[in-house]
């Protein structure tokens, strides 16, 4: 029986080396070690063995079992490794076919730098007010120290619906309306659209965005006015910005300035982007009249405030090199999917 | 306006380059917007000395001269015929630059060598006015103290620069060069030298010869003088230079000593023939209807009683503060003038300057605003360059008639507010300093204003007059104290989500104008109905197109499709939250409401856009709305649009565009829009949102093929098929729609996936089928039936 034994682990032995798929390993176990394999067929004939031979024959037959079950186990894991990495070479793809297209809408280039100055004042503790684009004369004029046979009503060219009621030129009305309604502190923006009579060409819109602001509270200085606006200018246009404040006139602040960046082509030498002078006019801005104040009802003994103002369509224009505003309203998809 | 650098030094000792002059004057608030020296472009041209005229050897019109150069002698071949030996003529030498790019080479004309080019007036860029003694067609031989071999340029004077400034309209007084002087002192801290003209009067006493009477409040001061024996020349090469730089056109010496006064002072000055005032008599008045002048331009304009004019006994002799009548105006016999120094309303003038379609440079003066003290030594001076110029002999006396207040303004000089107002600890005896430059005086706590800085009336003018001396940027930067949170209303928060949705669903945000022309609402089919096509309309638009504010955001949208279309852009999909303007009474504001507007074309069908809003419904968390198909939306197809409703308000429209509407657009595909009220999706937000546990028992999928009439709606099913499952249905999904072969004509087969879900434990196939059977039940009582 030993010999037996011997001549089946023998040829167990060569016949698990030569196998070639899990398959035939399966069918060896199943020769070998199953329960009408060759191997049990053999112990069952145990008992016309010797009672001194039968634990050594046991004890052999067990070493030949387990020794069968290892070399099944070895060759097994080594031909699922095989058949594996063959399934993974045969699933390879090009990975330079381009991806399946799924389209994002587009922000308009408007709204993607409105959001972001809107960001940042809103970081800076800044509300955002909205008010109506069709408003009366006295909120567009009147009450922003601009009497009706003021010039400077000749130069922002309005659009008149009636004697009294008007396109609004600017968003300094919802500053006025926010004034009314909320006592000091405030500090607002009000974007928006506003309407000027200006013929439509590559720098001129009628209609065109402004983001207006306004702080008011006990204590305001004209310091003040330049820290913020230094603070929120370098968030625009980064850190290393340079910037000035000029001597300007606007009827409803006093005194009024314009905030100027350093043209950030030629760095102040003066170039075709800012016509020689090396700066470019980025807002028009200053401490509020005091008439102003009192026509909205605030003590301008008691408290003081700044305001502000930008043109979106400027910036958003140097920002992304467009040249020609109406660009900006043709909504052209190949334009918009620029940006 | 143009400031000569040479007038200026008149008046001030300027020392530094036109650059730093120009940035030092920007940052004091009188912004430069460039400058330039004039005939820039004119090199190599010298004076020279005509030795010789020789006859050309070939040419029977040209001449062949020998020049005196100074240091060399030059040959030079010409055309010209007024040309005499010892005339001294600009030379243009080889290699020399004129302007227009014009480049001289030497070279031979008809074989004759000629070293240059002798010039023009033109070819120099001046005209007889500015050099009234030499001739058009010719040779500019020159009638100035020079010799052969100077430069040009320098012999006649062509060489002053100019700084051009742009005043803001608060600052009349800086439209002058005086003004522009004294501000040019205070910012180079320099000495103003001021100048007080002197008249040397005559024989003769101007109430003999002239009686004024203002009869218009809207005239506050009127001054006049009489110059008689006057000659009409041309006037002094100074005086001309002065004028040209100004960018003025010299004419003759009284004209232009009137645009020299106004330039110098900024006040307007007008000279009539004294032969023309009738009866030597002038009344300022409004003027009556109807009455009519010829304006100096040659036009006759008629008046109206908001018009002020200057007239004589019996006629307008000019429109006060605008223009001068022609009549009236100087001629080569004139003999006797009246010099008018005069302060007019500027709101009076810029709105007759308006109704008359003539913006003159006086009028853009008056408009401003002009201080009536300005009058008397413009008057002054007129008078004092009409001896100087030896034009005349200034009669004796002068009128002044008029009313205005002559105390001059004062405001509390409160040193510690300007320190808190603007941040700053500037000392007093600074802003005393800042302000006596600047022509204030300053007494305890009394500032007294300069009758000519009209624009100050407050403390926080003072201030600014301190910081803008200062200088802006010394004051330093602070932040403002306090804390404060910036806050995003509601509506805000729910318009920014609205916007994510849109884009990630994959359409582009646009911004339309938002005004229509009248013809847009033709062009979307809208009735001819005056209730509907009630617009907020511009008085004053740029144009008919452009007239309406949009009571619809439908023009806009098509509009932009067509654009996309039209430039063969294959796909378009695109949204914005655009407003419209709904007009109420005729004195009121109208209401500006906001409309999702989404529009495409390409690749898609109804139920592409349908399903983006019904997305951004879902995600925007709106109540249950409701959805019907109607045939009443006249822009869109009567087969394909759907009505939007919330508890039986219009939430809003889904549809196909009209064909013929997409036809009016240049559209030809299909076009599909939706247009969704913003203000009714927002009131109807579902703010609530809870968590509901997940489930915990497996559900039960069933799917029902129904039998209906082809014309039923299939939400009418899927609500029969809600209304009978009862809480144990978890979803209910279309998923296919059948008619054909197999289906009876008139019917149709829908398919439906139900999911049968229950919290208390997994469903078993008798508990599935009593929820089916009360589902077919409900479906029945439309006619269906379960297709088997």
């Amino acid at each position: 029986m030993k010999e037996q034994i011997k001549q089946i682990r023998q040829v167990a032995e060569e016949a698990i080396a030569a196998a070639q798929s899990e398959q035939e390993i399966e069918a060896l176990r199943i020769r070998f070690l199953g329960k009408k394999g060759e191997l049990t067929a053999i112990l069952k004939q145990m008992g016309g063995v010797s009672p001194e031979e039968r634990p050594i024959i046991g004890q052999l037959a067990n070493e030949v079992r387990s020794y069968i079950e290892e070399q099944i186990s070895t060759i097994s894991a080594s031909l699922k490794a095989q058949s594996a990495a063959k399934k993974l070479e045969s699933e390879k793809i090009d990975v330079t076919i381009p991806g399946r297209a799924t389209t994002l809408g587009q922000k308009h280039p408007l709204n993607i730098v409105l959001d972001e100055i809107k960001e940042i004042f809103l970081g800076m503790g800044f509300d955002v007010a909205e008010g109506p684009e069709v408003e009366l004369d006295y909120y567009n004029f009147e009450a922003l120290n601009i009497p009706k046979d003021h010039p400077a009503r000749d130069t922002q060219d309005t659009f008149y619906i009636t004697e009294n009621i008007l396109l609004r030129t600017q968003t300094s009305p919802v500053q006025v309306r926010v004034m009314e309604k909320q006592k000091p502190p405030i500090r607002v923006i009000s974007p928006g659209r506003v309407y000027r009579s200006d013929a439509v060409d590559a720098t001129h819109s009628p209609v065109f965005h402004q983001i207006e602001g306004l702080v008011v509270d006990k204590g305001i200085t004209m310091g003040d006015l330049k820290g913020t606006l230094e603070d929120f200018a370098k968030r625009l246009y980064g850190d290393d910005s340079v910037f000035r404040f000029r001597p300007h006139h606007f009827p409803f602040t006093e005194p009024s300035a314009e905030m100027d960046t350093m043209c950030f082509n030629c760095q102040g030498k003066g170039c075709r982007l800012c016509k020689g002078e090396g700066w470019i006019e980025i807002l028009g801005c200053g401490m509020v009249h005091p008439k102003v104040l009192a026509n909205c009802g605030i003590d301008p003994e008691e408290y003081s405030g700044f305001a502000f103002g930008l043109g979106l369509e400027r910036i958003v224009m140097r920002r992304f090199g467009i040249d020609d505003m109406r660009l900006l309203f043709e909504n052209d998809i190949r334009f918009l999917n620029q940006f | 306006m143009n400031l000569s650098m040479r007038w200026l030094k008149e008046f001030v000792n300027v020392d530094v380059n036109p650059h730093d002059y120009s940035e030092a004057l920007t940052m004091s608030g009188s912004k430069v917007e460039g400058y330039s020296v004039e005939a820039e472009e004119i090199t190599g041209v010298k004076v020279g000395r005509v030795l010789s005229i020789e006859k050309h050897p070939d040419a029977d019109k040209l001449v062949v001269c020998q020049l005196d150069m100074g240091n060399e002698q030059i040959q030079i071949v010409t055309g010209a015929s007024n040309l005499t030996v010892g005339d001294l003529v600009p030379v243009a030498t080889d290699g020399a630059c004129l302007p227009n790019d014009v480049k001289i080479k030497k070279g031979k004309l008809r074989g004759v060598v000629s070293q240059g080019m002798m010039c023009s007036i033109a070819e120099l860029g001046v005209t007889l006015g500015d050099f009234p003694y030499a001739i058009e067609d010719g040779i500019f031989v020159l009638q100035e103290d020079c010799k052969p071999g100077d430069d040009v340029k320098e012999a006649i004077g062509l060489n002053d620069t100019v700084v051009e400034f742009e005043i803001t309209s608060n600052r009349p007084d800086c439209l002058s060069v005086i003004g522009l002087a004294r501000e040019t002192a205070v910012t180079l801290d320099k000495p103003f030298n001021e100048h007080t003209p002197v008249v040397t009067e005559g024989d003769g006493n101007i109430n003999d010869l002239l009686d004024v009477k203002i009869e218009t409040p809207l005239c506050k001061r009127y001054m006049a003088r009489v110059v008689k024996n006057i000659k009409v020349e041309p006037s002094p090469r100074w005086l001309r230079e002065r004028l040209r730089a100004s960018g003025v056109r010299p004419i003759s010496n009284i004209v232009d000593i009137t645009n020299y006064v106004m330039l110098e002072y900024g006040q307007p000055m007008h000279a009539f023939d004294h032969r023309f005032v009738d009866g030597g008599k002038i009344v300022v008045r409004q003027a009556n209807n109807g009455e009519k002048i010829t304006t100096l331009d040659g036009a006759e304009r008629e008046l109206n009683e908001n018009m002020m004019i200057i007239a004589d006994s019996k006629k307008p002799i000019a429109v006060a503060g605008v223009m001068g009548g022609e009549f009236s105006g100087i001629m080569e016999d004139t003999d006797t003038i009246v010099f008018e120094s005069a302060c007019f309303d500027g709101a009076s003038v810029r709105t007759t300057a308006k109704a008359l379609g003539m913006r003159t440079d006086a009028s853009s003066r008056y408009e401003k605003g002009l201080p009536a003290e300005l009058c008397e030594a413009a008057l002054d001076r007129a008078c004092e360059l009409i001896t100087m110029l030896g034009a005349g002999e200034v009669v004796g006396g002068y009128i002044d008639c008029g009313d205005y207040d002559k105390e001059p303004k004062t405001v509390k000089f409160e040193p510690e507010w300007t320190n808190k107002f603007l941040g700053t600890n500037i000392e007093k005896s600074e802003m005393i300093s800042i302000l006596e430059r600047l022509g204030f005086t300053v007494d305890g706590d009394i500032i007294t204003v300069p009758y000519y800085r009209i624009d100050i009336e407050h403390k926080a003018d003072i201030a600014e007059e301190i910081a803008r001396i200062y200088g802006y940027n010394n004051i330093e930067d602070t932040g403002i104290r306090g804390c404060a949170n910036g806050k995003v209303t509601e509506s805000q928060k729910f318009e920014r989500n609205i916007n994510n949705s849109m884009l990630s669903l994959g359409y582009s945000q646009i911004n339309t104008y938002s005004y229509i022309s009248p013809k847009e609402y033709d062009m979307i089919n809208m009735p001819n109905d005056e209730q509907m096509r009630k617009s907020v309309k511009i008085m004053n638009p740029l144009g008919e197109d452009t007239s309406l504010m949009r009571n619809t955001t439908l023009p806009s949208i098509m509009r932009i499709l067509s654009l996309n279309y039209k430039n063969r852009n294959a796909d378009a999909r695109l949204y914005e939250i655009a407003t419209e303007y709904i007009p109420l009474g005729e004195n009121e504001l109208p209401i500006e409401r906001k409309v999702l507007t989404v529009g495409a074309y390409g690749k898609l069908d109804f139920y592409d856009i349908k399903g983006v809003v019904e997305e951004t419904l879902r995600k925007m968390n709106i109540k249950e709305w409701d959805i019907i198909a109607t045939d009443k939306e006249y822009a869109f197809h009567p087969g394909r649009t759907a009505l939007l409703t919330i508890d039986g308000k219009k939430l809003g429209v889904i549809g196909q565009i009209h064909p013929s509407v997409c036809a009016n657009y240049d559209i030809d595909d299909e076009v599909y829009v939706a247009m969704i009220d913003f203000n009714t999706m927002y009131e109807n937000q579902n703010d609530e949102r809870t968590y509901h546990s997940l489930p915990r028992f497996p559900s039960v999928t069933r799917d029902l093929a129904i039998l209906c009439d082809i014309d039923l709606p299939v939400l009418s099913l899927k609500k029969a098929i809600i209304s009978g499952a009862g809480p144990l249905l978890e979803k209910v999904e279309l998923f296919d729609i059948f008619t054909g072969e197999q289906i009876e004509k008139g019917k149709k087969s829908v398919a439906y996936s139900l999911t049968l879900r229950s919290d208390s434990g997994t469903l078993n196939e008798k508990q599935s089928d009593k929820v089916i059977t009360k589902i077919i039940a409900e479906v029945e009582k439309l006619g269906a039936t379960l297709r088997s």
